[in-house]
């Protein structure tokens, strides 16, 4: 089958330092993973080449076997790729039911049209409710973004990512910043929306990696040190080296 | 007949607000086009038509300027260009038509002058949209620089320095309508000025209108749901080109005569003022702005050698202590509206009102007194000043200016205040019990 993302060879470097070299992954579709490593290990710059936010200096990236390299944010999101931000990243002076409708025109077809009237978009409003629902925001649907609260902002975020209903799903740090029960939501809403594609996360929290990840794959300083399912990286010698330190009695 | 399920109960009533708004939008419009067509009617002063038409004019201009700046996020120096433009390919045709060269009723002008607006939109948009902030600003200071310097070379286009005058009086006639009075030209102009500003309000709500807002709030978020950024900054200055140049069409029209000044750097600023005056921030914004900035540069123009210093302290004033413009001040007052609880606000804001008069009055007396200081001819000393004669030799009109000034701004600091805390009274949301 093939992946629904994978990366061949891949290196990045900032000027002169090198922050990615000679990474390889692949992502089976329909599966949760995680991707975890310490900071600075390369984990946000991996999305951001992934998302073309940042070209790569060096190898091919490839989404549900096309080529993706070297494409503009808007093209990859237009071929079924959608990402949310660890720093928040909305629309601000926006509603939150405009976010979300502004999110899921694209995907409806609806391009840079001038000939139709959004409100008219009868499948787009549908769309953006249900999503309203899903974050448990119809409440706040004429609040501006930018005046929510922190973890309305969070649910929001994932909300944009995946109001187009992309089947490959980025997340960063989801849960950053969230109390204990904020957290046990969000993993449930991750969980729901997500069902039936492939998602990415990044993810501090171990517990929720070893809740929602099916495969685990381990950044250390720009390499894939290890990829494979939870109880065998729980038990992988060189990662509890390099980052767990101690092996966690979450999960 | 059985209970609905409570989502069906929403989507119906979501149905029912969305089908109120409607009603209210369409209504807001027939009641606009009522008030257009009346208005001559009750205003019978015979400066009233043309000042009017110029409003009309300046209206779709800034409504087309506030798709750039306040929809799009993008802060233009050079709008003017596109209006110019218009107009100058708009007074061509229309000599062209009175020549019978080709067919062309007058009525249809401002469609080659908005075509002509989207054109060159086009062409300069191209290249200027790819990036947004600093840059966009800095390169249509540039493009307007550049065409300003053009219309004085290129003269067989432009006319140098005398323009390009036209005579609408000799293009066929549609429906009998000759355009010879200016009446005629005021049903010309708020037709169009309503046509506009319906079309205007309509792309705001479409798609690619509500991305430029998305843009504007976040270029790279945007990229990340599918669209260029570029792209949408490049269809919102096309549409906004298009409108300038309609604007530009009924200046052709209206004035028969277009020269380098209707497109040089100070008509976009004019153009920038009168917008933000208003309220970049609503759509009714720039109507009110283009409205009071062409009312004050009529009649003010008529008392003041001044005008311009006063509209620039205007400017000044809306920036610094309420920079959302006149719209957003009235928007303010929404919630104590629906309190019902504005009478309230009637006796401070009165107060506020009167005292801040008082500042002007004394402000308006030492400025134009320091006017005839500066540069009445030698040997004038008298001046008109409101209500009286004053001679600037004397000492007591200083003083009494002076006063009027300190003493309006004393009560004001008490006053400001106390209207303001009458504003968050009359804001509080009513207790429901």
């Amino acid at each position: 089958m093939t992946p629904a993302i994978e990366l061949v060879d891949v290196h990045k470097a900032f000027g002169r330092t090198p922050i990615i070299w000679g990474l390889s992954l692949a992502i089976e579709a329909g599966t949760r993973q995680a991707l975890i490593g310490p900071n600075g290990a390369g984990k946000s710059t991996l999305f951001n080449l992934i998302t073309g936010k940042y070209p790569v200096s060096r190898g091919r990236i490839r989404l549900k076997g096309e080529d993706i390299t070297g494409l503009r944010p808007y093209a990859i999101n237009r071929r079924g790729l959608s990402r949310s931000f660890q720093v928040t990243n909305l629309f601000p002076r926006l509603s939150v039911f405009e976010n979300l409708r502004c999110s899921a025109l694209w995907s409806r077809g609806y391009g840079y049209s001038f000939w139709h009237l959004v409100d008219n978009a009868r499948d787009v409003r549908e769309r953006a409710e249900t999503v309203m629902e899903q974050l448990n925001l119809t409440a706040r649907r004429h609040v501006p973004a930018g005046v929510l609260s922190y973890a309305e902002q969070r649910a929001l975020e994932i909300g944009i990512t995946i109001a187009g209903g992309a089947d490959v799903i980025l997340l960063d740090e989801p849960t950053s910043g969230m109390s204990r029960s904020e957290t046990e939501h969000v993993v449930q809403l991750i969980r729901q929306v997500t069902a039936g594609k492939t998602l990415v996360m990044v993810e501090h929290d171990m517990s929720v990696v070893f809740d929602l990840a099916d495969r685990i794959a381990v950044l250390v300083y720009g390499k894939i040190i290890a990829h494979d399912t939870p109880e065998r990286i729980r038990a992988n010698a060189a990662v509890q080296e390099a980052y767990l330190g101690v092996p966690q009695g979450a999960g | 007949m059985s209970t609905p399920a409570p989502a069906t109960v929403r989507a119906l009533e979501l149905e029912k607000t969305a089908r109120a708004q409607r009603l209210r939008r369409y209504g807001v419009w027939i009641a606009a086009a009522a008030i257009l067509v009346g208005l001559p009617h009750v205003l019978r002063t015979p400066v009233a038509i043309p000042v009017m038409n110029q409003m009309g004019i300046a209206v779709v201009f800034a409504l087309s300027y506030n798709m750039l700046l306040g929809q799009g996020g993008m802060l233009s120096f050079g709008h003017a260009v596109y209006f110019g433009l218009g107009g100058f390919i708009a007074a061509h045709v229309l000599n062209l038509a009175g020549r019978g060269v080709l067919y062309l009723p007058v009525p249809l002008l401002p469609l080659v002058g908005g075509l002509g607006g989207l054109v060159f939109a086009a062409l300069f948009g191209s290249f200027s949209t790819t990036r947004a902030g600093t840059v966009f600003a800095m390169i249509s200071l540039g493009v307007g620089e550049l065409m300003a310097s053009s219309a004085l070379i290129l003269d067989k286009f432009f006319g140098g320095e005398e323009g390009i005058t036209t005579n609408r009086a000799k293009a066929p006639a549609l429906l009998g309508l000759d355009f010879t009075t200016d009446r005629h030209v005021y049903y010309l102009i708020a037709f169009w000025a309503l046509a506009a500003a319906a079309m205007m309000s309509a792309f705001s709500r479409t798609p690619v209108g509500r991305m430029a807002n998305a843009v504007r709030d976040n270029p790279e978020r945007a990229e990340f749901v599918g669209y260029s950024q570029r792209w949408v900054r490049f269809v919102s200055f096309c549409a906004a080109g298009l409108f300038a140049g309609v604007a530009g069409g009924l200046f052709a029209v209206n004035y028969e005569i277009l020269t380098a000044e209707n497109m040089g750097l100070s008509a976009s600023g004019s153009v920038l003022l009168m917008t933000y005056i208003g309220g970049v921030g609503y759509f009714i914004g720039p109507i009110l702005g283009a409205v009071i900035f062409t009312f004050l540069q009529s009649m003010l123009s008529d008392y003041t050698g001044m005008w311009l210093l006063y509209l620039g302290i205007l400017f000044l004033a809306t920036v610094l202590f309420v920079p959302a413009g006149f719209a957003g001040v009235l928007m303010l007052h929404a919630p104590a509206w629906r309190a019902r609880r504005l009478g309230r606000l009637l006796g401070p804001y009165l107060l506020a009102g009167l005292l801040g008069l008082v500042v002007a009055v004394g402000v308006v007396g030492l400025l134009e007194m320091i006017h005839v200081v500066v540069s009445a001819p030698t040997g004038r000393t008298a001046k008109r000043l409101f209500w009286m004669t004053v001679d600037v030799r004397t000492l007591w009109p200083w003083l009494a200016f002076a006063t009027l000034a300190v003493a309006g701004a004393v009560g004001l600091r008490w006053a400001a205040p106390q209207a303001a805390k009458a504003f968050t009274e009359a804001s509080r949301p009513v207790e429901t019990r």
